[in-house]
């Protein structure tokens, strides 16, 4: 940890908050001055495990001593007489009650295969199939706004051709790097010794011994509990949320200005839980409460424009309803979509549960999908931003003219 | 059968390629192909290992200038310290016991002097270097140079030699890469950064002019090394005496002052008033004094022994084909190198030619820079600013033209391994960076091809983003080893 500013020093490229330099004209002649930020899980959320359905008689017969549940230790927070959220998420929960945060449940894109990639592209892009374009859907969406004016012209040195494929496209696009990032993750980590193991030994073992101090900092520390090792169990975590805060606050304060952009997109890496999920305490909590605090930093940085925002937090996939054989769960079908901002009609759940039985699950595996995730985006284009409803079926999500924006998400 | 054979040398191909020189750059669509012949192309290009930059300083210009800077700063702060001398006077004249006002000023008043121009240079330098391995086509002629560049290494750290590195390998390392030994050997033992690197500048002959009206003398460092490690190799037989002899031979082998000559310090002179006088015996033939040129025939001697052929020819193998190489190509490559007359442009062919350096399999971990060069390549990152690269550099424990000691940076892989976390921090930092843009999976079967393997090939399908998987592919086996 010695090296970590140097690490941290080197910057190389762009980072992780992109946003437009114009203003949405309609939603301002109604004066509304509405911030859109979207935020992409990727890796695939386990959605059963954030948002979890702990009234369904099934759940904890698939989950196990994994199941989320409202009492024990690590209870989760009811939110209403069905579905429970992890406990990692307190912010997400106070914002619940406060009828700022929205759930939608049981939620997928149309892809229904199960590569990341491809999960991502299509996520990303808009498009039913993945490699169909360069564009993102929130790109293509901005475009297609009438523009009230520049904004910020100043920060448009920071253009770069490396933003996340939702914001790719037409609109220009700023770009931000945060001052620092995380070191590479446990999970990277282990897919590395994976890799090595199989390959070429003298790798693995050069790198084991760091990954011994890093499994202890991920699963609490067990064994060795001086000093020394305390400390170092203690700094992956934390640089995770600081990093997720980080990226949060920054996207805050630009989206606030009164001259700042209106439109953003942040990524955060690391769901990919296919061994030692740890949904309560663990690698999964660790994320989710990171996000929680990301989220915290919109809101408390947002200011006065929080009452105008609304923030989506989207992921490629769910995870397998199931625990798998090493305490994880393997790429699934639906998941959840949250939406958090002041200027939600919040304190719900849209959920058209498909239930949990073995004949519900999709392929026998997966969480049913019953909702688009293009439905509600396109509620939220529509209804937040005033993008047109020709636009949304045609550029923004092309062939999804029979999909209808889910309405009443704001206002 | 058939079959096997073509996927084989298809193999060979892309480990070839790897071997000898650096990753294919980004969106280069040309599948790799007769690797031998593009090696072979790359050494008969004239000028190959030259950089074109006109911005560039030369060694004499760098030493000026960065003289010059010093002067300015060495009067900026004796006058500070001059106008404080007079500021306390006043004050203790005006029987004021506050003294406070003045030193908050100074300290108020300091500006960030920013790089001092020794280091601006250095970092131009660094950045025309990154550049042109940015740009090179197979990489062969870059690693060369680096190869040489390492065996006739010098230090920034090291006093008055940070402006010049640049300069020096521009000057003394480039020009011959794809030349003869000899003359590298000359460029290299007569360039002002060598000189001040191993102290040969100051080196004075007790019997000369200088040595006898000071009580200053001779310096071995330079002439020890030329044997040991820069020709004939350590433990091969030469003697204390040659060493004391030789020192002698090449004292006046040094630098202008740059306060003597606005027009020519900081430029090789031999200063006849600093020679020892006399013939001396130099491993068992005796020089006469005839200046400079005694100093010159014993190099040339030297470029020509077996035991030196043979040194460079270990070297050579190890550096590129395997830490402990096969005997018969050690024996291949010295038997070129004396044939040639040292004609390192046949030694390298010699070398890419070789059946044993095509057989063998990748064992040698990239060292820590060529590891990141590789990187930002198949990324195609062109960074604009080098410090970070720098930094990284160090970071992995190979910092630019910093070695710890004249022997270089180890060309065993085993020196390198502890480094392989840090290496994972810094794929992480990149791919994070590079974001989802690149398609890690057509990298990989771009860059190997026939080489990559299932579970690799595996590892990067299943990454739960794209970034992850650039930074799984960067620290892969195949990207690792060589």
């Amino acid at each position: 940890m010695i090296h970590q500013t140097n690490r941290r020093e080197l910057l190389l490229g762009s980072g992780a908050l992109f946003a437009w330099a114009y203003l949405p004209r309609l939603a301002q002649a109604e004066g509304r001055d509405p911030r859109f930020l979207v935020i992409v899980l990727r890796g695939a959320l386990d959605g059963l495990a954030t948002v979890a359905p702990v009234g369904d008689p099934d759940w904890q017969r698939l989950r196990g001593e994994n199941a989320l549940t409202i009492d024990g230790a690590a209870a989760a927070l009811p939110i209403d007489s069905f579905f429970a959220l992890n406990p990692a998420m307190p912010n997400l929960h106070r914002l619940y009650k406060a009828s700022q945060a929205t759930i939608i449940h049981a939620v997928a894109t149309p892809y229904r295969e199960r590569s990341h990639f491809d999960g991502q592209d299509v996520l990303e892009s808009g498009f039913t199939h993945p490699g169909s374009a360069d564009t993102g859907w929130l790109n293509r969406a901005l475009a297609g706004l009438p523009a009230a004016g520049r904004v910020n012209p100043k920060q448009a040195f920071a253009v770069g051709p490396i933003a996340p494929l939702v914001t790719r496209g037409p609109a220009p696009v700023l770009a931000w790097t945060p001052p620092r990032l995380p070191p590479a993750s446990n999970d990277t980590m282990s897919r590395l010794i994976d890799l090595y193991r199989h390959t070429d030994p003298a790798l693995a073992s050069a790198l084991e011994e760091r990954s011994a101090l890093s499994a202890i900092a991920v699963g609490g520390a067990m064994g060795d509990t001086s000093k020394k090792a305390e400390m170092v169990t203690v700094i992956p975590g934390a640089a995770v949320r600081a990093y997720f805060a980080e990226s949060a606050s920054a996207a805050a304060k630009f989206m606030s200005r009164p001259d700042g952009p209106r439109v953003g997109a942040l990524a955060f890496d690391g769901w990919d839980t296919h061994a030692n999920e740890g949904a309560t305490k663990g690698r999964l909590a660790v994320l989710l409460a990171a996000l929680d605090g990301a989220i915290n930093a919109l809101e408390t940085g947002m200011g006065d424009s929080w009452k105008d925002s609304v923030i989506a937090v989207i992921t490629e996939f769910g995870r397998t309803a199931r625990i798998n054989g090493t305490e994880g769960t393997d790429h699934g079908t639906a998941t959840v979509a949250l939406l958090v901002g002041g200027a939600l009609k919040g304190g719900r759940v849209f959920a058209d549960w498909p239930g949990l039985k073995e004949a519900n699950l999709r392929d026998g595996r997966d969480l049913k999908p019953t909702t688009d995730l293009r439905a509600v985006m396109k509620g939220i284009l529509k209804d937040h931003l005033r993008v047109e409803d020709h636009l949304l079926g045609k550029d923004v999500f092309p062939g999804s003219q029979a999909i209808s924006p889910l309405a009443g998400l704001v206002g | 059968m058939g079959l096997k054979m073509a996927r084989d040398t298809r193999v060979q191909n892309v480990v070839a390629l790897h071997r000898f020189g650096l990753p294919p750059k980004l969106g280069s669509t040309d599948s790799i192909g007769d690797t031998r012949s593009a090696l072979s192309a790359e050494l008969d290009k004239p000028d190959a290992a030259q950089i074109k930059n006109n911005d560039l300083l030369s060694s004499g210009e760098a030493a000026r200038a960065a003289f010059d800077f010093r002067q300015e700063r060495k009067a900026a702060r004796l006058a500070v310290r001059a106008q404080d001398e007079a500021e306390k006077q006043q004050a203790k004249e005006a029987g004021s016991s506050e003294d406070k006002p003045s030193a908050q000023r100074n300290n108020a008043a300091k500006p960030n002097p920013g790089p001092g121009l020794p280091q601006q240079i250095y970092l131009e330098e660094s950045k025309a270097r990154l550049e042109t391995a940015l740009a090179a086509d197979t990489g062969f002629v870059e690693r060369l140079v680096w190869f040489w560049s390492n065996h006739f290494c010098i230090s920034a750290d090291k006093g008055g030699v940070r402006p010049l590195c640049g300069a020096y390998e521009r000057e003394a390392i480039r020009p011959h890469v794809t030349g003869k030994f000899s003359d590298m050997l000359l460029a290299v033992e007569s360039h002002p950064a060598m000189l001040l690197y191993l102290d040969n500048a100051r080196s004075i002959g007790p019997n000369s002019f200088a040595g006898l009206r000071r009580d200053k003398g001779l310096n071995e460092n330079l002439a020890r090394e030329i044997l040991e490690l820069h020709t004939l190799g350590v433990r091969t037989g030469y003697s204390q005496d040659d060493v004391t002899n030789f020192a002698k031979v090449i004292t006046g082998w040094s630098i202008v002052p740059p306060r003597q000559s606005p027009e020519r310090g900081g430029e090789f002179t031999f200063n006849p008033r600093m020679h020892e006088p006399g013939t001396h015996r130099v491993i068992g033939y005796d020089y006469e004094d005839r200046g400079f040129e005694q100093g010159r025939a014993i190099l040339l001697t030297l470029a020509r022994s077996p035991a030196t052929a043979n040194h460079i020819a270990l070297k050579l193998a190890s550096h590129f084909v395997a830490d402990d190489p096969p005997r018969s190509l050690v024996t291949r490559l010295s038997a070129r190198f004396l044939d040639t007359k040292g004609d390192l442009k046949e030694v390298s062919k010699a070398l890419i030619t070789a059946p044993e350096a095509w057989d063998a399999n990748p064992t040698k971990l990239r060292r820590p820079s060529d590891w990141i060069i590789s990187a930002l390549r198949v990324c195609g990152i062109k960074p604009p600013d080098v410090r970070p690269i720098l930094q990284a550099q160090n970071l992995l424990g190979e910092p630019l033209w910093r070695v710890p000691a004249p022997n270089g940076f180890s060309d065993n892989s085993a020196a390198w391994m502890d480094g392989l976390a840090q290496r994972l921090d810094i794929a992480n930092q990149m791919s994070r960076r590079v974001g989802d843009s690149l398609d890690p999976v057509v990298i990989a079967q771009n860059i190997f091809g026939a080489l990559l393997s299932n579970e690799t090939k595996e590892a990067l399908g299943r990454a739960e983003s794209r970034s992850q998987a650039l930074a799984l592919l960067l620290m892969s086996p195949e990207f690792q080893r060589r």
